[in-house]
This record gives C-alpha cells, structure tokens and sequence, in this order.
C-alpha cells in the first residue's frame, strides 16, 4: 500500500519549503519528501543569512500541517499519480493527486590538475560539509569558480573563524559589479560581508581569476591562481571550487516533462507539460532564493486550488525575470576553462576516466561506451556536465531519455511487488512470477 | 557547528570518535585525517559535492557498501569502514 | 563520387567488425559503413558472454569454433576489452534440473567441450552467495565474458590498421554490388556484407529477422559477490521460446565487480522503453538464485534488442536474393560469442575456401521459398 497525498512536493529547499506551507494551508494533505537529514536543500545549508529568511520558513513548515518524508530519495516515478523513494534499506511509494517538483540544482565541476584531491570540493559543498560538523576554524580556505554563491560560502565560513584568503571569480569585473545587488535575498547585507571580509578579514577578491591547478600529497596542499597570464600559489587546505549552478532534472525528464532549453519549461502558475505537474525554483531557471520562493508559493497556491494566489504572486515573478537572465550573463563561463584540464586530468571520477581518453570520441554516447565514463554511480551528473562545457557535447541524462533509477537504488527497489516490505527473501518462491510466462517444456 | 550538545561515539576503522550529535558521517572520517574513498585507479578522495550525487564520499556503514555519508548522520555505535 | 572496393561491411557491431578484420587481414580491399558508432546497437546493450550452447548441434558447432578464436586472441586484447575466463555455471535447482546437467555434460564432452559436474556442496564453494542447497551445477570452465564495445573497436580498429576504410554514415541501400550512403556517395564492391543486426532488413527485406528485447540491470561494484556467469538451466528453455514474454536468471560479473543481472526475451515489444513487470520478473528470479542481490545498489537499468531468427542460428552467407550481397546477422544472444566464427566461416566461404566447421547450417538460403517471414 502506498501512502496518498493530495500534493506532494519533492525537494526540501526554499522553493519546497514554500510550496509545502503554501500548499498546506488549503487543509489538503501535503507531503514533502526530501533525501537530506534535514529539510533547507543546498543554499539554506550554506547561506549568507542562516538566520533571517531560512529561520522563518522553516517555522512555517513545522507549524504546518505538511507530512515532512525526510530522509526519502527518490528513485522513481512508475505511473503517473506515484513515485517511489528509499530511504535506507526501505523502499516505499508515495501517490499523488499533484506533484510539485523542487528539485533544486547542483554545482558545476570543471576538471583541472589536481581537482580530484581530498579537500578540493565545491563551495556550496564545503559549507555543507561544516554545516554538517566539519571544522573549519583557522584553516585556508581558498573559494573559486563563479555565481553568487562563491561569495555567501566565504562570508559565511569567515563567519564560521576560517580564513578565507582568496575569492576568485571567473567572470570580468564589467560583469560581476552590475551584478552584485540583484544576487541574494538581502543584496545589502551581501555586499556589506564582502567588504566586511576585504576589508577586516584580508580575503583577496579577484575577477577574471580560477584555478589552474591543485596541488598536494595525500590531500589539497596548495592552489595555483591564473588571472590574465599572471600564475601564483596559494597555501591552502581547503579548496571550495563550484562553477555555478545546473538544475536537477532528472526526476522531471523521466516523468516527461518538456525541457527548453536546459530547463523544465513551465506556465505562470508553474505548471508543466505534464498534467498535474508543477516544477518550482531552480529547475525551471537559476534564480536564486527569492525566485525559488516565489515560485514555489505560486505552485503551492495553484496546486491547491488558490489560483487568485497564485496569480498575484506570478505578477511579482515577472519583475524577476530580467534577474534570472542577468545571473545567466555573469556566470557564462569563460573559454579558457576548457583548457584547464590537460590529457591525464581525470573528468570522470567515479570511473577515473582522463580528458584525453575521452576528447577522442565524437560524442557523449561514444566515449561513454567506449570509456565508460558516465556509468558510475553519479549517473553523469558530474563528468556529464563538465563534457558538456569541455566538448561541446550534449550529455544525455537532462532530456527525456532518462531512465529510472533517477539515482542508484537497491536492485529490490526496482521491483514493482514486495514495495514497503523490509527485504524479506523468505516471500519469494520460484516459478511464481505473475503474469510471465516461465517455459515448461 | 551543529545545534545539540549531545556527543555521539562511533567507530571509523575500528577506532572510536566522539562527535557533536548532528555531525554527518562524512565529517567524522575527515576529521581522522582519512581520505573517505580510494578511486578505481587508487587515488584518495574525499567529498566533492556534498549533496549525494557524487559518491566520492562513499563508505562501508554498518556492513552496508557504497553509502553516501555526507547525507547521514552519525549514531551511536555506528561502524564506518573507508576503502 | 564513388568508391570501388572488393567487400563493403555495413555495420560495425561487433559482428560486421570481426568481419571487416577478417576481410582486411586477408587482403580484401574493405569499407566499412557505420553511422552511429562502432558497437552501439546491440553489442553496446548486451551482457558480454562467451558462452557455448547446445540448442542445436550447429550452435554448438559455432559457439565452440567461437569460443576457441576467442580463446587464442585474448593474449592481444588491451585491458578495455576486460576478457574475463570465468567461466560458466549452469546451475540446478532440483534433481530433475541435474539430470540435464548430465545429460549436457554427455553432450558437451562429445564435441570436446570441456566440463566438469558440481554437486551441491561444490557449487556452494564456488559460488558462497548462491541460496543454499541447490543440487548443483555444470561448469564449462573455458567460457568467458567481455565488454563488447571496446571489444568491437579494437576489431574494427584492427581492420582500420590492416587497410580497411571507416564510412561514418549510414547505409540508405545496399544491392547489386553498391552501397549508397546518407551523403549521396556511392561504394561499389563485388561483395556487400549485411551485418545490420536488427536493421539487417532496411536493406534486404524479408529477411527473416525479428527484434527480441531484452532488460538488463547492472550494479555497483561488489568484487566476488559473483565469480562466474551464472545461468539457470531454464535459460535455454527461454531463449529457445517462440512465446512471446519470458524471463531466466543469468547474472555475470565484469573484471569491475560490476554484476549484470538478466535476462529476459519480449517479441511483441517494439519501444525500447523499460518495462516494469519484466524487471520484476526477471530481479524476482535473481532473488531467489541469490537471496542478497536485493540489496546491492543498482546504477541503472536498459534495454536492447537482438536479432532473432526463426531457428535460432545466425545467417552467414550468400543471400538468395542478391548474388553481391552476403549475409552475417540474426545472432540473437550469441553474438558477441559467435562474431569472430562467423567471420571466419564468412570470408572463406567467400573465398571458396574450405571452412573449418561446416557452414551450410547458418545459410541464408535455408529459408528461400517458405516466404523468409518469421
């Protein structure tokens, strides 16, 4: 038996977040399944401003009446009505009336020399990492890449007694400046902690800067900086590297809904192709936390039958769309970063496939074949993104060809039966498939 | 750091660490001074995205391989195994 | 523009490579045709397995030739092919189950294919994550596995080497001594190879051919979960099925630690999307084999589909039809297995020399005048 929901909202982050309260306020039964150990996705694990925003809606969520699923991954989506998720060694399906797909985005990595160190990790993911009990205090932190993001990471580990020494953005400074104040919920407050770090912390902040190498023994010893010809080393112990952000897809391409353009292509009331599919924040265009809010406020509202809602508040996105857009022109990625990785740089981790092994083939499909690169656990969500930036290529797994698992499941969660029991092999005899025949002869 | 004051011991390769309650089990290994994985080729790795999708910060937990510790916290008498 | 060429291959699976090097090894001036890749219809979506089976007294004949060929070349085959001799376990759920491994191992003895019998305490040794008691197992100890691939591109890289041109484009037709490709250009050549898989009919039509998808599941790395291709002895009893839907256990692992979990046969399924109920059937089976193979994590699930024709063997040779063209398709799931036979068996008969086994089985003539509809 699958538990029913009258809207459910995969992804706990602030676009989820909004959409659940939003959504429970109509006294319909909402859940809000989400795969971390607690609910605020990736930017409320690591934001600027921990306290103000991401405090109050959380209070909200506790305070409303939405079934918080914490800890569920889902894996697949077999019919329409009903998705399936794990969570530890547990397999269970969830039906639906409406279904609000939040599902976030991930950092982009681009391969360099080095970039597969211990302690070379992405921005978003070190704040994560301290969040989750990693200490910081007093280590050299050099944060690198590109977007909004690289700075709310320095700002908060600053705040957290690291030293950041370094912030590198990628992007010129006749496009990050225009930039700055659009970026986060509280523009102010941003821009008050970069001075804060420049000015009292001695972090260096530099534009048309990255990474071209990391360097270390058994772990991250020290980063070497390029900014127009100019190469130097920084000592460092952390290298938190993140080249903005790409939205999570997965789950909407193998439900089937329509993708433009990178992105899952959605109404004004964020409804996709898909009836009875809405998709709210970074999935439908990077944006950032008052965009995700928005959004899923407005999915939130029209899910649950408050269109009047849910249309005022659309009004308020259009304002927002020359944001998103802007944010999209500041993190276009300069070309020199397909250069960054040389013939032995490792692209795919998870089967330690090299840059030259694969710059060999015509396409995605071919070097995943021919190298197996793709085929690891991370399903290409890693290396496939960077090919994509590196070769040109398109990377298959954001458009409808995805299959489920969206992420890797136990072989039993693939069945269709013996769904919500504990794995209990004692269920299963021979011979007793249904339905297919078993030749006799 | 994480909001409870509460410490939670477990084991990572046979040795016991003592962590705040609320401390992932990605953070308790690398503060050992252990890389968490060994790639294909034998390099050391560690977390690369700290969201569950990378598996570089996969480990053996209670018996069970090719858990994503940086999405579970740690619990008392937990028993992680690197590779 | 054309070209002039002694034999265009179309279709560089894993077939139409091993005889596109066969050809250049001997001399022939060879085209290749491939437009989408060197093994990736069907050798891109199968198990790997190099397997000798006795469906029929011409299959063991070639999957035996096969094996051997296979055998001999594995010293030169670099680290991507991962040829693995793990050999295969035929296991027996009952007794009833070993009597036919007696009586297989009779056969396979016969035509000197090495076996050795497992009893119940045996295969448990051999296998510790099989469920326990199973009466026991054949072991044909020289069978092997590989990843068909990268096997396919150092075929076909070995006939690029010998002199053998790559057509990256597709075959629009092919007949009477020429091949026209999606560019306009035209091949001409004595002797057109068909080795298209399950597009074979796109340029002869009526072949007798028919597409038989196929599920498979593959793991993370669980190194020694599995130490053999594991096949239940109904295998035979499914793919030898003109039913339309059935399932059998067969799992193997790759030199990764990878196990790939099968298999399962559909007719009357022409979308190559995944199909629920067959996973359930064919992972309910796999569980009860091997009771913990629930619990590893699976990375991703897919589908192929093998050429099958209506007697089960291959069809290697002249086409009745069309005196330039020759046939090598319709391996169904020994394909991988058979290709470097079928080569052989391909280019002597082409070269009126005598084959080493007898070739008249796998003719495609064995089908002209009863309509060649399967």
């Amino acid at each position: 038996m699958s538990e029913h929901f009258d809207i459910l909202v995969v992804g706990a982050g602030p676009a989820g977040i909004a959409a659940a309260v939003s959504a429970s306020d109509s006294g319909k039964r909402v859940g809000l399944v989400d795969d971390n150990p607690a609910p605020g996705g990736q930017i409320w694990r690591s934001g600027a401003s921990p306290g103000a925003e991401a405090d109050q809606w959380l209070t909200k969520l506790n305070a409303s009446s939405a079934i918080r699923l914490q800890g569920w991954r889902v894996i697949d989506h077999p019919e329409r009505g009903r998705l399936r998720a794990e969570r530890s060694q547990e397999c269970r399906e969830f039906s639906y009336g409406q279904l609000i797909l939040a599902t976030g985005a991930r950092e982009r990595f681009l391969p360099f020399p080095g970039w597969t160190l211990p302690n070379v990790m992405g921005a978003g993911a070190l704040d994560a990492m301290v969040r989750g009990g990693l200490p910081i205090a007093g280590k050299r932190v050099v944060v690198a890449g590109t977007g909004p993001l690289l700075l709310a990471v320095a700002a908060h580990l600053s705040r957290r007694g690291a030293k950041v020494v370094a912030i590198c953005e990628q992007a010129r400074p006749g496009r990050f400046v225009p930039f700055a104040a659009h970026l986060l919920s509280e523009p102010r407050k941003l821009l008050q902690g970069v001075s804060y770090l420049t000015a009292t912390r001695g972090t260096q902040f530099y534009t048309g800067c990255w990474p071209i190498a990391a360097t270390g023994g058994e772990k991250l010893e020290s980063v070497t900086l390029e900014r127009s010809g100019t190469k130097w080393d920084v000592r460092c112990d952390y290298l938190a590297c993140g080249f903005h952000l790409v939205p999570n897809l997965e789950l909407a391409g193998l439900i089937g809904c329509r993708i433009d353009d990178g992105f899952v292509s959605t109404d004004e009331l964020q409804r996709t192709s898909v009836e009875d599919v809405f998709c709210a924040g970074e999935p439908t265009g990077i944006g950032g936390v008052d965009v995700a809010l928005l959004e899923g406020r407005i999915a939130g509202f029209a899910a649950s039958g408050r269109i009047t809602e849910a249309v005022k508040l659309a009004q308020r996105l259009k304002r927002r769309v020359g944001f998103v857009r802007a944010l999209r022109d500041l993190t276009a990625l300069d070309p020199k970063l397909k250069k960054l990785a040389a013939g032995e740089t490792i692209v795919c981790r998870c089967e330690d496939v090299s840059y030259g092994a694969m710059r060999k083939h015509a396409g995605w499909r071919a070097a995943k074949l021919q190298t197996r690169c793709g085929m690891g656990p991370c399903q290409g969500r890693i290396c496939g993104t960077a090919a994509e930036f590196l070769f040109d290529w398109r990377s298959d797994h954001d458009d409808s060809h995805v299959r489920p698992p969206v992420f890797p499941a136990m072989v039993s969660s693939l069945r269709t039966t013996h769904i919500n029991t504990e794995h209990d092999d004692s269920l299963i005899v021979p011979g007793t498939s249904t339905s297919i025949s078993k030749e006799t002869p | 750091m994480p909001e409870s004051t509460r410490s939670v011991v477990l084991k990572v390769n046979g040795l016991p660490v003592t962590v705040a309650s609320g401390t992932t089990v990605a953070a308790a290994i690398l503060m050992t001074g252990s890389s968490i994985r060994t790639s294909v080729t034998g390099e050391p790795r560690g977390p690369l995205c700290g969201m569950g999708i990378c598996f570089e910060c996969r480990a053996r937990i209670d018996g069970i391989e090719h858990q994503r510790t940086c999405q579970i916290l740690c619990s008392q008498g937990m028993e992680v195994h690197t590779s | 523009m054309s070209d002039v060429w002694d034999v265009i291959v179309v279709g560089a699976g894993i077939v139409g490579s091993a005889c596109a090097l066969e050809c250049a090894k001997r001399g022939l001036r060879t085209a290749v045709v491939e437009g989408r890749g060197v093994g990736s219809g069907a050798t891109a979506a199968g198990m790997g397995h190099i397997v000798v089976m006795d469906d029929s007294p011409a299959q063991m004949a070639l999957t035996h030739y096969s094996r051997t060929l296979w055998a001999d070349l594995s010293g030169n085959l670099p680290a991507d092919v991962e040829y693995e001799a793990c050999g295969t376990l035929w296991v027996a759920s009952d007794e009833e189950e070993m009597q036919e491994v007696r009586r297989k191992s009779a056969v396979y003895t016969s035509a000197g294919v090495a076996t050795e019998i497992l009893d119940s305490q045996m295969l448990s040794d051999a296998e510790p994550n099989l469920r326990q008691p199973l009466a026991g197992a054949l072991l044909v100890p020289r069978d092997a596995v590989l990843y068909p691939p990268c096997a396919a591109a150092f075929l076909l890289g070995g006939a690029l080497r010998q002199g053998a041109r790559l057509y990256s484009r597709k075959a629009l037709s092919a007949g009477a001594g020429i091949v026209r490709l999606d560019d306009g250009t035209d091949l001409h050549a004595a002797r057109i190879v068909n080795a298209g898989g399950t597009e074979a009919s796109e340029l002869l039509p009526g072949l007798p051919i028919r597409k038989r998808k196929g599920h498979l599941v593959i793991t993370d790395r669980y190194p020694r979960f599995v130490r053999h291709q594991l096949v239940e002895l109904g295998y035979l009893k499914s793919a030898h099925s003109l039913k339309s839907d059935s399932v059998a256990f067969n799992v193997q692992p790759r030199r990764t630690g990878q196990i790939l979990i099968g298999s399962s046969r559909q007719y009357e399924a022409e979308h190559s999307a995944v199909d629920a109920k067959i996973v359930d059937s064919m992972i309910e089976r796999a569980q009860w084999y091997m009771p913990q193979i629930g619990a590893l994590s699976a990375i991703r699930v897919w589908t192929g589909f093998r050429a099958a024709t209506p007697d089960k063997l291959p069809l290697i040779g002249p086409s009745p039809a069309d005196e330039s063209m020759f046939l090598a398709t319709g391996h169904e799931g020994l394909g991988i297995t058979t290709s470097l036979g079928t080569a052989r068996l391909l280019v002597d008969h082409l070269q009126g020399i005598q084959t080493k086994i007898p070739i008249e089985p796998y003719l495609p003539g064995r089908f002209a005048g009863s309509e060649a509809h399967a």
